[in-house]
């Protein structure tokens, strides 16, 4: 793992919050290209719904004053048609709001879910694709963040906020034509008052997400802390730290407690402000309009075309104020939206991000098929599974095809590698291991020995210098069958939801069930397998969560074992592994090695020593190789290592 | 679990009890002042609107205005303070029972999983809290309120809403409880989903020397499909709440209209030709259902609620397992404050990890070393030498037998006392960030300047701090990371020395230091620390050569034990590991990690 953990950066390559230009657009694109009729239904629905419900309400007014009064005049019988027929609107109306009300919800969760649904494909598709460097370059919890808190941002987004917003300001706009039509002076009062609830808005939406900006730094704060005790519990244990612990915790916690109160008391006192500026705007409307009638001043606003310049009516004013307060209601749960449109927005821009990511370019075009053997000994491309694979060229200029047994003879020559530009991890390294050898790597960490073994399956691309596989440059290799053709068994092992023979199976999918339990007792791991609750049946989780370190080596060594491949890669530190297994582990590993080319990164003695190969490693060189005896005969860095002398920095 | 996590609430008992009442306050007011508009709007017989009606009502509803205002920010700050609060206090109350921990706790939980309930846990949980005192009783309030608003204007009218009411919450449980065994099921998935990502995130090598990208691609999309479906369905059975409960509040309020604007119609008079209202004004009319829009959107609020409680729900739980969980080692009341010496026993000592383990790490130790002995461990891996070192400052409670430290048994001992004078440096050790003078505090929180160089000197260390530019107030990257291993070891040590105990245990310490250096260090604990215990655990043998005595441990027990003359001549083991340590020899060592410290 050496060099990647120089590579690995950290922070985030968008920061979090920040909202990438155009991703609005592009959001609604993406939602646009999957669900086109659908929205065009939603949208309808909402006009219908902020239409309805504005309509019917005036109507209401006007109809109630229409009715009662005439009806206490001339009785009941006189405006019973008329009660009928408002009735009967108003029911319509109703029923028209409640059917786009519960079409839209249904179509909004269709919309909503099957967004998230093609995002998180296209996502992971895209994550699939990348290269190794994606990975080893991003801190997993901040991918993982993207498929989680970005995705849940965005259905909140998605979902709840954007058609919010949308409905608020259709209701927005039709209030506002509406008062326009009642009357222009009006009007203006209102918006003045209006520009009083934006200027809140700033003010007290400014100073929240100034505060927010705190909060999230006093929470990484304290999480980095809480991280670091936690896993050094031990220490703490150890040297009767506790109290000191709570002490230091203590700190961070009241500091993370002020910034979180401060930023949450400005969230949620917004609301509660807006609100009432709405009421004190409705009372002052109000009195506006009363004025205005008793001065009998000449009212102007769209219906003015209609009936002509005439003085303002309380027939006009109270439909008015009616829309006032709809509109200021507007303005407020537009505003509750902001910091929800913000984070959405910025999950957003991190999921578009990763979509954008190049994925890994493959140029390959050599591929290992089936073979088997004619009269004459030569190769012949076959369907059925043989024993025997071979490396099928093409070769463009003549338009032959040549087939190369795959027999697993690596050769490295004068390689050169930096996992950026500047600076060079490997240089000029040269190789070779025929088919069976075992080759051991040696050195500190950080000299180079993963790097190594992350060239020849092609994980990353090689500076300078050539790798041949059986001969053929493997930069010809088609990346995917050049992996098929190499095992490996890493040092943190990682095992996938489903059964203990999935798992196994993993390594060749067309293994039989008796290949897997024949893989599983090369590797030491059939004992306790069978010993597990339902065997081989048993469901692993969580990176096989309940299993010892030492016993999902042992699956992953299995795994290793039933892809059956000539050459295996494999990272033998068992420093992790708890007592009972290592002995198993090793023991598992050893037998994984028999007959096949191994590049091994070694902590073992007995692995070093009967190796074909040494190679001692030193800040990306090979400084010294031979076999164990040639090397302690040469009394030089890989003697004193041996012996101890030596302390590698 | 309710029980155990309302007890964090603790000093913020007051701003969470003001929190609803001050809504309280601010629905109150918000239910007055619909009424208060349509009084100030009625308009007389005259089709006109008195100014002095629209003054007075006006004032009621500004003074209303400016109370709902302060109660709704009032009730908005102490939620702040409420909420952030209790969030402290439960942090701190999970952290603080993570420090009462014992080892085998820690092992239980996994760091991870611990971090995780401190930090995203205790977010979930806050958020419901908040949503607690803010909505959940001011809902019914609203509700309550409304309805009894609707009563004093008109009873009749308001009967309609009593009708009604029951039906509409019988129709929405039912939604809901269709509804909530997708909701569960999908938090289920859903975290199975994250699982398979997580899973491909960290596993990518694997899945890419297996070349599974395909495979891959098709679980996730199965899964994921199936989430999507499950969650559409379940919204789509929600979305049948708001047409039902439009449903019931619309029909109740053309009910109202009807029934209200008959009885204005028939409550009401005439005189001098103009209509003078009896006791139902058409204000009145449109007051109640006002009040209908009112309790409807309270009701939409509780479903919306109920749902994102369920999501709180594992959260809560997460964090009541570690609040409820009772340390399996504990300090004993009164325990013994004293250490006398630096003597250890074993007498008759079993040991296994899990109760339920079928094997013991340890089986039959028995062992007595003097105050002021210098022991080494030699064994295998997997021979259970940490186990067995790990019993003596009680970092693990023995299964059988017990283990004797200055004469007495460990149990008896104050924690504290014991694990100050039993200094242990860990195999797996970690250095803190901060600078090195505040991880070498660790050891004595009190030590003076001299005291810690006098440390480091002892442990080999001061010459390579005295190199850095900033000596000994070099910053310490989180984990060590700018420190090499060896010179990591060495400060670990030095951080053990300066506690100044009865007994010092290495375990496996020196790995990466070279034998000059390891020679030194040794040679300085002779000369400084002459009258402490040393137990030094060891792959090299001349590590250990020089001790008064040393064990050779195999497969949990103690194979051999004596001098290194002795040992040569009876243990085959101890003579093999020489043999082939010594001269590079051809003897068979069966598992011996690579000395010299690679990795």
């Amino acid at each position: 793992m050496a060099g990647m953990k120089g590579g690995r950066m950290r922070g985030r390559t968008i920061q979090k919050g920040a909202i990438k230009k155009g991703t609005f657009s592009r959001l609604i694109k993406y939602v646009f290209k999957y669900y086109k009729p659908h929205l065009l239904l939603v949208a309808l629905c909402l006009i219908v719904s902020a239409g309805g419900g504005l309509i019917s309400s005036l109507f209401m007014q006007k109809n109630i004053d229409d009715i009662m009064n005439p009806g206490i005049l001339g009785g009941y019988e006189s405006v019973a048609g008329k009660l009928r027929t408002f009735i009967i609107v108003m029911g319509t109306c109703y029923l028209l709001a409640l059917l786009a009300s519960y079409i839209y919800n249904r179509v909004m969760a269709v919309v909503t879910q099957g967004t998230l649904y093609h995002v998180r494909k296209d996502m992971f598709e895209k994550m699939e694709t990348l290269p190794i460097k994606y990975f080893d370059t991003h801190a997993h919890g901040e991918i993982m963040s993207t498929y989680t808190n970005d995705t849940d941002a965005l259905r909140q987004l998605v979902g709840q906020s954007l058609p919010t917003l949308v409905s608020s300001m259709l209701t927005l706009v039709v209030a506002v034509c509406l008062m326009l039509w009642y009357s222009l002076l009006m009007t203006a009062v209102f918006v003045l008052c209006s520009a009083l609830m934006f200027v809140v808005v700033k003010k007290v939406g400014g100073a929240s997400s100034k505060y927010m900006v705190a909060q999230q730094r006093s929470l990484a704060a304290e999480e980095g802390f809480v991280e670091e005790m936690i896993k050094g519990q031990k220490v703490v244990k150890v040297f009767t730290h506790e109290e000191r612990a709570k002490s230091d915790f203590d700190k961070y916690n009241e500091t993370l407690y002020r910034d979180a109160t401060s930023a949450h008391v400005y969230g949620n006192v917004l609301g509660p402000i807006l609100g009432n500026i709405g009421n004190f705007t409705y009372v002052f409307l109000a009195i506006c309009g009363g004025l205005l009638f008793a001065s009998g001043v000449k009212n102007i606003g769209f219906s003015s075309l209609k009936t002509g310049i005439v003085p303002i009516t309380f027939g006009y004013i109270i439909p008015f104020l009616g829309m006032a307060r709809r509109s200021t209601q507007a303005v407020n749960e537009m505003s509750q939206q902001v910091s929800m449109i913000a984070m959405g927005l910025a999950g957003a821009s991190r999921v578009f991000a990763m979509m954008d990511e190049e994925p890994e370019k493959d140029e390959g075009y050599v591929t290992l098929v089936n073979a088997k053997r004619g009269e004459h000994g030569e190769l012949t491309e076959t369907k059925e599974r043989t024993e025997l694979w071979a490396w099928k060229h093409f070769h463009k200029a003549d338009g032959t095809v040549t087939y190369t047994e795959l027999k697993g003879d690596i050769v490295l020559d004068h390689v050169d590698f930096g996992y950026v530009p500047e600076k060079q991890v490997l240089t000029d390294v040269s190789l070779y291991a025929k088919p069976g050898q075992k080759i051991a790597f040696v050195g500190a960490t950080g000299a180079g020995k993963t790097t190594i073994t992350n060239l020849i399956n092609r994980f990353y691309d090689i500076a300078d210098g050539k790798i041949r596989y059986d001969g053929i440059n493997i930069n010809k290799i088609k990346k995917d069958d050049l992996r098929r053709s190499l095992g490996i068994v890493l040092q943190d092992t990682n095992l996938f939801t489903g059964s203990v023979m999935d798992n196994i199976r993993y390594g060749r999918p067309d293994a039989t069930d008796e290949e897997c339990i024949a893989a599983a007792q090369l590797a030491n791991a059939d004992d306790f397998i069978r010993r597990l609750p339902q065997g081989y049946n048993t469901t692993l989780t969580g990176n096989g969560a309940n299993l010892s370190q030492g016993q999902r080596q042992l699956i992953s060594i299995a795994r290793a074992a039933v892809a059956d491949t000539p050459v295996m890669i494999l990272d033998e530190a068992t420093s992790s592994i708890d007592t009972r297994t290592e002995a198993l582990v090793q023991d598992g590993m050893d037998k994984l090695m028999k007959g096949r080319t191994v590049f091994v990164i070694a902590h073992r003695l007995s692995t070093v020593r009967n190796a074909d190969a040494i190679m001692v490693l030193d800040h990306g060189r090979i400084i010294e190789r031979g076999t164990h005896e040639q090397l302690i005969a040469q009394k030089g860095v890989y003697y004193q290592l041996y012996t101890g002398a030596f302390e590698l920095e | 679990m309710v029980k155990t996590l309302l007890k964090s609430v603790r000093e913020y008992k007051k701003p969470a009890l003001a929190t609803p009442l001050f809504m309280i306050l601010e629905a109150v007011c918000e239910c007055l002042i619909p009424f208060m508009m349509t009084k100030m709007l009625a308009t007389n017989d005259a089709g006109i609107v008195p100014m002095s009606q629209i003054l007075l009502y006006g004032g009621i509803m500004v003074v209303l205005a400016m109370i709902s205002l302060f109660g709704g920010v009032m009730g908005g700050k102490y939620a702040a303070i409420a909420s952030c609060g209790y969030a402290k206090n439960l942090r701190k109350d999970l952290f603080y029972a993570v420090q009462n921990f014992s080892f085998k706790d820690v092992d239980r939980f996994s760091s991870s999983s611990l971090v995780t309930r401190l930090t995203t846990d205790v977010s979930n949980v806050q958020m419901a809290f908040q949503m607690c005192l803010r909505i959940v009783v001011r809902v019914p309030m609203m509700f309550v309120f409304a309805i009894i608003m609707s009563m004093s204007i008109s009873v009749k009218l308001a009967l309609i809403y009593v009708i009604i009411l029951p039906f509409l919450a019988v129709a929405l449980i039912l939604v809901i409880a269709k509804a909530l065994p997708f909701f569960r099921r999908i938090f289920k998935k859903y975290d199975a989903l994250n699982a398979s990502v997580e899973e491909n995130v960290s596993g990518i090598r694997v899945v890419k020397s297996f070349v599974r990208e395909e495979h891959e691609k098709k679980k996730f999309d199965k899964a994921s499909s199936e989430v999507k479906n499950d969650f559409t369905k379940a919204e789509k059975i929600i979305a049948l709440n708001s047409p039902v409960m439009m449903m019931a509040m619309y029909a109740a309020s053309l009910l109202i209209s009807f029934f209200g604007a008959k009885m204005v119609i028939e409550g009401g008079s005439v005189s001098n030709g103009i209509a003078v209202y009896g006791a139902l004004a058409p204000a009145d009319v449109s007051a109640v259902i006002t009040y209908g829009v009112q309790m409807l959107s309270s009701l939409m609020t509780a479903a919306m609620i109920m749902v994102m409680f369920t999501m709180s729900v594992e959260s809560c739980r997460r964090i009541a397992e570690v609040l409820e969980c009772k340390p399996d080692l504990v300090s004993p009341e009164n325990g013994l404050k004293e250490v006398k010496d630096g003597s250890i026993e074993f007498e008759n000592v079993n040991f296994k990890y899990a109760k339920d383990g079928e094997k013991f790490a340890l089986s039959d130790i028995n062992l007595s070393i003097k105050s002021g002995e210098t022991v080494g461990i030699l064994g295998g891996t997997g021979s259970s030498k940490t186990s067995l070192i790990q019993l003596i400052p009680r970092l693990y409670d023995v299964t059988e037998g017990c283990v004797k430290v200055g004469g007495a048994d460990v149990k008896e001992y104050d924690l504290n006392v014991l694990r100050r004078e039993v200094a242990v440096v860990l195999q797996k050790n970690v250095l803190f960030s901060g600078t090195i003078k505040e991880n070498l505090r660790w050891g004595n929180e009190n030590a003076t300047d001299e005291e810690m160089i006098a440390a480091c000197k002892a442990a080999q260390a001061d010459e390579f701090i005295s190199s850095f530019p900033d000596g000994y107030d070099t910053y310490i990257e989180q984990g060590g990371a700018n420190v090499s291993g060896g010179q990591k070891q060495r400060l670990c040590i030095a951080r053990a020395l300066l506690a100044k105990p009865k007994i010092l245990i290495l375990d496996d310490s020196t790995s990466a230091v070279d034998t000059k250096t390891d020679a030194l260090i040794r040679a300085a604990f002779m000369k400084e620390i002459p009258g402490t215990t040393k137990i030094i655990i060891a792959q090299r043998v001349a590590s250990v050569e020089n001790a008064d005595k040393i064990l050779v441990m195999d497969g949990g027990k103690i194979a051999a034990c004596g001098s290194h003359e002795e040992l040569m001549k009876t243990s085959r083991i101890y003579r093999e590991v020489y043999e082939s340590q010594t001269r590079g020899g051809n003897a068979e060592d069966k598992s011996d990690e690579l000395p010299g410290g690679i990795e």
